[in-house]
């Protein structure tokens, strides 16, 4: 048992990936390959143990600097990419700014050539603005991690969701995946629908039919406007956050009659398989999209969302910024 | 200065005429046209012949051989920016721009700074453009002051002061009965009413078009039906109130059919599209470059099919720019925060002539919807190829190949989604009231 964990242990602790990603940045699952998924959760697998040790740390990053610019509040995704470079021995800034560009005075193009120009090894950002990393990335060197852009993609949320799944079932080929509630409006969904199809699942969705980006069957996917419907058939059931702001845009009548029809509870998951995961991306509302008793009975997987979160955002920022530059030797 | 243009292929889509001919130029008028004009005519009553003078290029005889000769193109909707944001354009370098693109008119619309609602401003942009335009301007008044769609600017002074349109284009007249009053008063003034269609509560957050590319890119999306809706509402009135209603930058398949059906029983409608709208679709938006976002949206490519079968049956009669300048502080940013619009006076011919190429559009019909048209819709006497007219020409090289650059654009702006396409078809001469305003270096 310690001979398997020292040799999975044993490859990320080189300060040099031996396998690469493709290109510079993390922008989004959609351009992802499937042997780029397998080697960032592959990766990820390894560092899990550095977080269960009594000394959570390794020297990987020594010396890089990782700036995590948040232009949209985070507690979760923020504190986990923040725990992930430390315990990779980078240093991390933490930035908030307002995430409007008017209001703040400085376009987001400035505020990237800026921080550019004190030398940092890794860009991680969060916009409300879909394609905003986007932005960021093709005009800095450094390699740039997409933590959620709009409602584009949330790519180490998906990434993290298959690490969990894959984790708890062995597989992803194969299984049912469904996730519900406000597709339109959600990066989460977005990306794992990429990652889960890509990776040989079938995704099928579920909300109110308000709720539902158009053609959004043709990212292979099937829509339910009932969630009865799809609990028998699913291995996994993602429930998303509603956000109390929608109620009154017209998307649905009021939160009541939202959870009424599209929240999960014991009830309904009655008709579920044995063995179904009950994931959230959180932050969860409690009562709304998904009863208390679900949140925290024994198919829910959501904590272990969290703690893997910190595993693949270690995986990304060390294939990305470790061994990025030779050192330089010619120096004293 | 007089000038003879000789042996182009002469095609004037008010006579129908497609054929060679010379054309005499005199005093900025169209002086003869016929076959064979002798060079005699040209030096004489001519100072001298400037055709080497750089200070006065282009006097004497052009040799038109193997290029086409047309009516000075007409844009019936730019925005020249001018009073109010002479950092993305003026008009001294939108019409600039509209000479290099064959344009000999533009219809400039109102949303200045102030707005063109008053005939202080007309008379501003009027003067403006006798003191540095290189091209015809014609101002388009607003309909409500402020374009705030709440009460009718004074359209009678406008029309006084110049104004040969009326549009609050760049936002939609929601106020249905101020519209319908609107309709009805311009009419008694004798100009038609330009309509920005679109329905702000079923554009809600949109950005980009509503469809598969808005779906995967996560940005809001606008339905075809946001045009639509407006579009039919606008025939609604233009029918109650018998007036001229003309709709602007047709984008989607069903405005198209709302105006072919409205025509067929007899409303009292024209539209136009703009050269974006019948080349590039959605698709464009992957990456988020916002050159790729206006207003209406890039639609797919079944509203592309539509429109361009649109232009082919009449349907659509005029082709416009929606010449939008912005800069980069206005562009490089999130898309959700970009501005609308693109600049187009410098390749909405080339653009145009694609279709004809492509055998979608017969040449007259393509110079039809840029010249006669627009002139016809605005009441202007111009767009058309006969003695006594103003002598405004372009003179086209149709095989011409160029890689469009932006930075050699004469706009002061650059947003423009067809940097580095290829396109062939290119004005290489514009005659303005008989005056050379752009010529391509190497014309002989």
């Amino acid at each position: 048992m310690a001979d398997e964990q020292s040799r999975v242990a044993a490859r990320p602790l080189s300060d040099k990936p031996t396998l690469r990603l493709s290109g510079k940045d993390i922008l989004g699952i959609c351009e992802m390959s499937v042997p780029e998924i397998e080697l960032i959760l592959d990766t990820a697998e390894s560092f899990k143990e550095v977080s269960a040790r009594e000394i959570k740390k390794v020297p990987t990053l020594r010396g890089k600097t990782v700036i995590n610019l948040f232009f949209e509040a985070s507690t979760r995704t923020r504190t986990s990419f923040e725990i992930a470079a430390k315990r990779l021995s980078a240093d991390t800034i933490n930035i908030s700014a307002s995430s409007s560009s008017a209001v703040k005075g400085e376009t987001l193009i400035d505020t990237g050539k800026n921080l550019e120009a004190m030398n940092p090894d890794c860009i991680v950002i969060r916009h409300s603005a879909s394609g905003a990393p986007h932005l960021l990335a093709r005009l800095m060197r450094v390699p740039v991690i997409n933590a959620g852009d709009g409602a584009h993609e949330h790519p180490t949320q998906a990434l993290l969701d298959l690490f969990t799944v894959r984790e708890k079932r062995g597989r992803l080929a194969g299984l049912n995946v469904a996730i519900v509630g406000d597709i339109l409006h959600s990066r989460v969904a977005r990306s794992n629908i990429h990652g889960f199809t890509k990776m040989g699942a079938e995704v099928h969705l579920a909300g109110p039919q308000t709720m539902m980006p158009a053609e959004v069957e043709r990212l292979g996917v099937r829509c339910h406007t009932s969630l009865r419907e799809v609990i028998p058939w699913a291995d996994v059931i993602m429930m998303l956050r509603i956000q109390l702001e929608r109620q009154g845009g017209g998307f649905f009548p009021t939160l009541r009659e939202y959870s009424r029809f599209f929240g999960l509870n014991l009830e309904l998951l009655k008709a579920a398989k044995p063995e179904v995961l009950i994931m959230h991306p959180g932050p969860m509302n409690r009562g709304v999209e998904i009863s208390p008793e679900v949140a925290d009975g024994p198919f829910s997987v959501i904590l272990d969302q969290v703690s893997n979160g910190v595993a693949v955002r270690m995986a990304l920022l060390y294939l990305l910024v470790g061994g990025e530059r030779e050192p330089d030797r010619s120096s004293p | 200065m007089n000038l003879l243009i000789k042996k182009a292929r002469v095609v004037d889509p008010a006579s129908g005429f497609d054929g060679p001919m010379d054309v005499l130029v005199e005093g900025g008028k169209i002086a003869e046209l016929g076959q064979e004009i002798p060079e005699s005519k040209v030096s004489m009553g001519a100072p001298k012949n400037r055709e080497n003078d750089p200070a006065h290029p282009g006097g004497g005889v052009i040799n038109g051989t193997g290029k086409v000769l047309v009516p000075g193109l007409i844009d019936m909707h730019c925005h020249l920016r001018e009073p109010g944001f002479e950092y993305k354009e003026t008009i001294e370098s939108g019409s600039l721009a509209g000479a290099a693109g064959g344009y000999t008119s533009l219809a400039c619309m109102a949303n200045t700074l102030p707005v063109n609602d008053n005939p202080a401003v007309t008379e501003y942009i009027l003067r403006q453009a006798r003191e540095k335009a290189w091209t015809n301007i014609f101002p388009i008044g607003a309909v409500t002051k402020e374009l705030k769609g709440e009460s009718l600017a004074e359209i009678g002074e406008l029309k006084n002061a110049g104004v040969v349109a009326l549009s609050d284009d760049g936002k939609p007249l929601t106020n249905a009965g101020l519209f319908r009053r609107a309709l009805e008063y311009a009419k008694g003034f004798g100009l038609t009413i330009i309509s920005h269609c679109e329905d702000l509560n079923l554009v809600g957050q949109g950005v980009m078009n509503e469809g598969f590319v808005s779906t995967t890119l996560g940005l809001g999306g606008i339905p075809n039906a946001a045009e639509e809706v407006m579009v039919l509402r606008d025939i609604a009135l233009a029918e109650l109130t018998g007036a001229s209603l003309h709709v602007a930058h047709v984008s989607t398949a069903e405005s198209v059919r709302a105006i072919r059906e409205a025509k067929a029983r007899g409303v009292k409608v024209t539209a136009e599209t703009a050269p974006h709208y019948f080349t590039l679709n959605d698709e464009a938006v992957w990456g988020f470059d916002p050159n790729t976002k206006m207003n209406p949206p890039l639609r797919t490519a079944k509203d592309v099919a539509a429109v361009i079968a649109g232009l082919k049956d009449g349907t659509l009669d005029a082709i416009a720019t929606d010449h939008a300048p912005q800069t980069s502080i206005e562009k490089d940013v999130e898309f959700d925060y970009a501005a609308n619009g693109i600049i187009g006076l410098e390749t909405a011919l080339p653009l145009t002539l694609r279709l004809v190429h492509e055998g979608s559009l017969t040449l007259m019909t393509a110079i039809e919807k840029l010249t006669l048209q627009p002139a016809r819709i605005l009441g202007l006497d111009k767009g058309r190829l006969k003695v006594g007219a103003d002598a405004d020409l372009t003179l086209i090289d149709l095989a011409r190949e160029q890689t469009v650059d932006v930075n050699q654009f004469k706009s002061k702006s650059r947003n423009s989604p067809f940097h580095g396409w290829k396109l062939k078809g290119l004005a290489i001469l514009t005659i303005v009231g008989g005056r050379i305003v752009h010529r391509v270096p190497d014309l002989s």
